[in-house]
C-alpha cells in the first residue's frame, strides 16, 4: 500500500502524464499484466516494445478506456481512466489522438471527409472553418492534394497519414500510435518516424507507440519501455538499452534468434517424440 | 452534394410507399369500412343464430347498413341475443323484422333486415321484435328426409 | 453409449449458447435503442441508411412483386376456372398479396439483399478497426452508425411490403384481365367486396412492421458479433440470411394465427 503510493508520489514528481499502477489484466483465460507499473512523461515521445503477445496493444487500449482492468488503476492527466463513466471516458477521449495499425480509415468517406469527421462531430464550426483546418492537417502530412481520393485509391503509407491526420485533427494532448512503421515502405516509414517526431514537439503533446521496428523507434523516441512476459523488462533511452547487459534486452535489441525467448516451443524431448514413433512402428 | 440526391432517392422512395398503400387501402380494400361512422345499437333475439359473428355484415335491400356488435345469450328467454351497430343515416320503422341470412349457397351468414311499416323508427337501445332464424342445413335436411320418410309410410 | 452421450451434451452445450445468444442480442438492441435519440436530432443519419436498405432495395422488390403477381394470377385463374368463378382472382391475388406473400416474401427478400449488406457493413467495420477508432475518437459507434442503420431498417420495410403487394395487383391484374380477358369490373369489385382495410390492410402492415424490426435486429447483431475477420464477416452475412428468414417464417406464424383465427 505505501510502496504504490510513494511511487505515485515520485511520479508526480517527475512529471508523468500517465501512470499505470498494479495493473492486472487477463484476456479471457490468458493473464497479460501481473501487477505491472509503468508511467510515460509528459511532452516526450516513448516508444513501447516487446514481443508479440506482450501487450502493449493493450497498454494502449487500457490508456484509451476500451478495455478495463481486473485490478490497479490506470491515471492520464491525474485522472483514474478505468473508473470513468460514459460521460468522462468521451471527454477524457477528445484529448487523445489515436492511430490505428492500418489507418482504419471511413471507407465510404473521402480523405477529406474523413479529416473532417471528428471536427464535424465534435464542434459546431462552419464549413469554411472545417475547411480551412481539414486543409491545415493535411498539409502538415503532406497530403493535402490527395483531398479528394476515396481510402480505395490509397497506398498503405498514404492511408495512415491520413488516419495521423485525422487524428490529430482536435488538437489532442496525447497522441496513441498503434505499430505505425508495421508493414510500410523504407520511405514511408522514415516520414512517420519524422511525423511522430515533429508532431511531437512542434504542438507540445505527449506520444506513445507500440512496435517492434528497432531501428525506426529508436531515431525517433525519448524513451523506450520493453515488455516481457507481462512486466516490464527495461527502460530508458535508446542508447541505454543498446548498451544494456541484460541478456533478454540484447537478444531483443540485436534480434537474435535464441537466448531468453527461446526458440522451441515448449514440448516433450525431441527423443521422447522420436521413440514414440519408433515403437509404434515396431508394432 | 452528393446528400441532396440521395435525399431526393429516399423521398421518392417514401412517396412510392406511401402511394402503393394509398392504392392498397382505396382500390384493393373497402373504402366504407375505413371511416367508422356514427352508429346506434338494437338489440333482436333468434332461436337459432347459426354460423353468425360479431363483425358480420347488416344489410337492408342487399347494402350494408351496419355491423355485428356481439353475440351472446340471454338467461331469462334462452335464445340468442345479437346487438346490431346501424349506420346512423338509416333509420328503420319499429316494427322492422331482422333474419339471418346466407350468401350465395354456402357463404357466410349476415343480418338482414326487412323494414316495416311503423311512423316511429328504432332508436338506440330499442329491440327488434319480428325475428327470423338462421336455416340450419342440417334440420332442413331432417326434415326433407323425415318428409320423405313418413310420405313413403303414409301412402 | 459415449457417442449418445457426446452427442446430448454437445445438444445441450449449443441449446445454452443460442439461449446466451439470445440474451446477448437482446442486450445488444436494447442499447442501440436507448442510444436512438440520435436518429430524431440528425435525421440526414436516417435518410442516409433508408437510402441503404430502402431505395437499394426497391429494384429486387418491384420485379420480385411483378412476377409473384402475374404467377398468383394465372395459377389462380387456372384453378378457379374448374369452378366457373374466376371472377373472385381479384380477390384470391389481393388477399393473398396483402395478408401474407407481401409482408412475408418482401421480408425475406430484404433480408437477402438489405439485411446481408448492413451485416456486411457493420461487420467490415468493425474487422478494418473503424469503429474502435470512432470510439477514440469520442463518437459513439451505437449511435452513429448502428442505430440508424437499424431504424433505417424497419422504417423502410412496410413501405417495401406495401409496394410488393400494390405491385403484385397489378401484376395480376394485367395477367387476368388484360392477357387472359377477366372482366375488368369483376376484378376490383369483388376484390374491394372481400379486403377489409382493418382486418386486412392494417394487419399486413403490422406484420411487416413486426418482420421489419426482427430482420433489422438480426442484421445489425450480427455484424456487430462478427468475428473481425473476413471469414467471420462472410459467416455473419450467412447467419443473418438463414436466421432472418427462419425468424420472419415463424413471427408469421405467430401473427397469422393471432390476427386470423378466432373472432377477431
Amino acid at each position: 500500500m505505501t510502496s504504490s503510493y510513494l511511487k505515485f508520489v515520485s511520479m508526480i514528481k517527475t512529471a508523468d502524464l500517465i501512470q499505470i499502477s498494479s495493473l492486472n489484466f487477463s484476456y479471457g483465460k490468458s493473464e497479460i499484466f501481473q501487477n505491472l507499473d509503468v508511467g510515460f512523461s509528459a511532452g516526450k515521445v516513448t516508444a513501447i516494445m516487446g514481443g508479440s503477445g506482450s501487450g502493449k496493444t493493450t497498454i494502449l487500449k487500457l490508456i484509451g478506456g476500451q478495455v478495463r482492468p481486473q485490478k490497479g488503476r490506470v491515471i492520464c492527466d491525474s485522472k483514474v481512466v478505468n473508473h470513468m463513466r460514459h460521460n468522462e471516458l468521451f471527454a477524457h477521449r477528445k484529448t487523445i489522438g489515436m492511430l490505428f495499425q492500418f489507418g482504419a480509415l471511413f471507407t465510404d468517406l473521402n480523405v477529406f471527409d474523413n479529416v473532417a469527421f471528428p471536427l464535424r462531430e465534435q464542434t459546431a464550426l462552419p464549413d469554411a472553418a472545417i475547411k480551412d483546418l481539414v486543409l491545415l492537417k493535411l498539409h502538415a502530412v503532406g497530403l493535402r492534394g490527395a483531398s479528394r481520393l476515396m481510402p480505395a485509391e490509397l497506398s498503405g503509407g498514404m492511408a495512415r497519414r491520413v488516419a495521423l491526420a485525422r487524428a490529430i485533427a482536435l488538437d489532442p494532448s496525447l497522441m496513441l500510435y498503434d505499430e505505425p512503421f508495421t508493414g510500410l515502405d523504407p520511405i514511408s516509414t522514415a516520414i512517420t518516424g519524422n511525423l511522430i517526431r515533429t508532431l511531437n514537439d512542434t504542438l507540445g503533446i505527449t506520444s506513445v507507440f507500440v512496435t517492434h521496428d528497432i531501428k525506426a523507434s529508436f531515431k525517433v523516441a525519448d524513451e523506450v519501455v520493453l515488455l516481457s512476459r507481462g512486466c516490464v523488462t527495461a527502460r530508458g533511452k535508446p542508447e541505454d538499452l543498446m548498451e544494456s547487459t541484460d541478456p533478454l534486452v540484447q537478444q531483443f535489441v540485436n534480434g537474435e534468434v535464441d537466448g531468453p525467448v527461446p526458440f522451441h516451443v515448449r514440448s516433450r524431448s525431441y527423443r521422447e517424440d522420436l521413440a514414440l514413433v519408433q515403437s509404434e512402428n515396431l508394432k | 452534394m452528393e446528400r441532396s440526391v440521395i435525399d431526393l432517392w429516399v423521398g421518392i422512395f417514401v412517396a412510392l410507399g406511401i402511394a402503393a398503400l394509398l392504392f392498397l387501402a382505396l382500390k384493393a380494400g373497402n373504402v366504407d369500412s375505413i371511416i367508422k361512422s356514427e352508429g346506434y345499437l338494437v338489440s333482436a333475439e333468434f332461436d337459432n343464430i347459426g354460423g353468425l359473428k360479431a363483425k358480420a355484415p347488416v344489410k337492408s335491400a342487399g347494402v350494408i347498413v351496419g355491423r355485428v356488435d356481439n353475440v351472446s345469450f340471454s338467461n331469462q328467454s334462452l335464445r340468442a341475443v345479437v346487438k346490431l351497430n346501424l349506420d346512423k343515416q338509416f333509420q328503420f320503422p319499429k316494427d322492422s323484422s331482422a333474419s339471418i341470412l346466407t350468401s350465395g349457397l354456402l357463404g357466410d351468414q349476415f343480418v338482414g333486415i326487412d323494414p316495416g311499416g311503423a311512423l316511429e323508427n328504432l332508436q338506440d337501445g330499442d329491440r327488434v321484435r319480428i325475428t327470423q332464424s338462421a336455416i340450419v342445413l342440417e334440420k332442413v335436411i331432417g326434415q326433407f328426409l323425415y318428409g320423405k320418410m313418413s310420405e313413403k309410410n303414409g301412402d | 453409449m459415449t457417442l449418445f452421450k457426446t452427442m446430448l451434451s454437445k445438444l445441450g452445450r449449443k441449446t445454452i449458447d443460442s439461449l446466451w445468444t439470445l440474451g446477448v442480442a437482446s442486450t445488444f438492441i436494447f442499447r442501440v435503442i436507448a442510444r436512438s435519440s440520435i436518429v430524431i436530432r440528425r435525421p440526414n443519419l436516417l435518410v442516409a441508411e433508408m437510402h441503404f436498405a430502402g431505395v437499394l432495395s426497391l429494384v429486387i422488390i418491384i420485379v420480385s412483386g411483378l412476377f409473384v403477381g402475374l404467377v398468383l394470377g394465372l395459377q389462380g385463374y387456372e384453378t378457379l376456372k374448374r369452378y366457373g368463378s374466376t371472377g373472385a382472382v381479384g380477390t384470391l391475388v389481393a388477399l393473398s398479396l396483402v395478408r401474407e406473400l407481401g409482408p412475408v416474401v418482401s421480408a425475406l427478400l430484404f433480408a437477402s439483399r438489405a439485411g446481408s449488406a448492413i451485416t456486411a457493413e457493420i461487420g467490415i467495420m468493425k474487422t478494418t478497426e473503424q469503429l474502435s477508432a470512432m470510439e477514440m475518437m469520442a463518437v459513439d459507434p451505437y449511435a452513429r452508425v448502428i442505430a440508424p442503420m437499424f431504424w433505417g431498417g424497419v422504417l423502410s420495410m412496410p413501405l417495401l411490403a406495401a409496394i410488393f403487394s400494390a405491385m403484385g395487383i397489378i401484376g395480376g391484374y394485367l395477367i387476368t384481365v388484360v392477357v387472359i380477358g377477366v372482366d375488368s369490373g369483376a376484378f376490383w369489385s369483388q376484390m374491394q367486396a372481400s379486403v377489409d382495410f382493418h382486418h386486412d390492410i392494417l394487419n399486413g402492415v403490422i406484420k411487416s412492421v413486426v418482420f421489419g424490426t426482427a430482420v433489422s435486429a438480426i442484421s445489425v447483431y450480427e455484424g456487430y458479433a462478427s468475428v473481425p475477420t473476413a471469414e467471420g464477416v462472410s459467416k455473419a452475412v450467412t447467419r443473418t440470411v438463414v436466421t432472418s428468414a427462419l425468424a420472419v417464417l415463424a413471427l408469421d406464424f405467430v401473427l397469422t394465427a393471432f390476427m386470423f383465427t378466432g373472432a377477431h
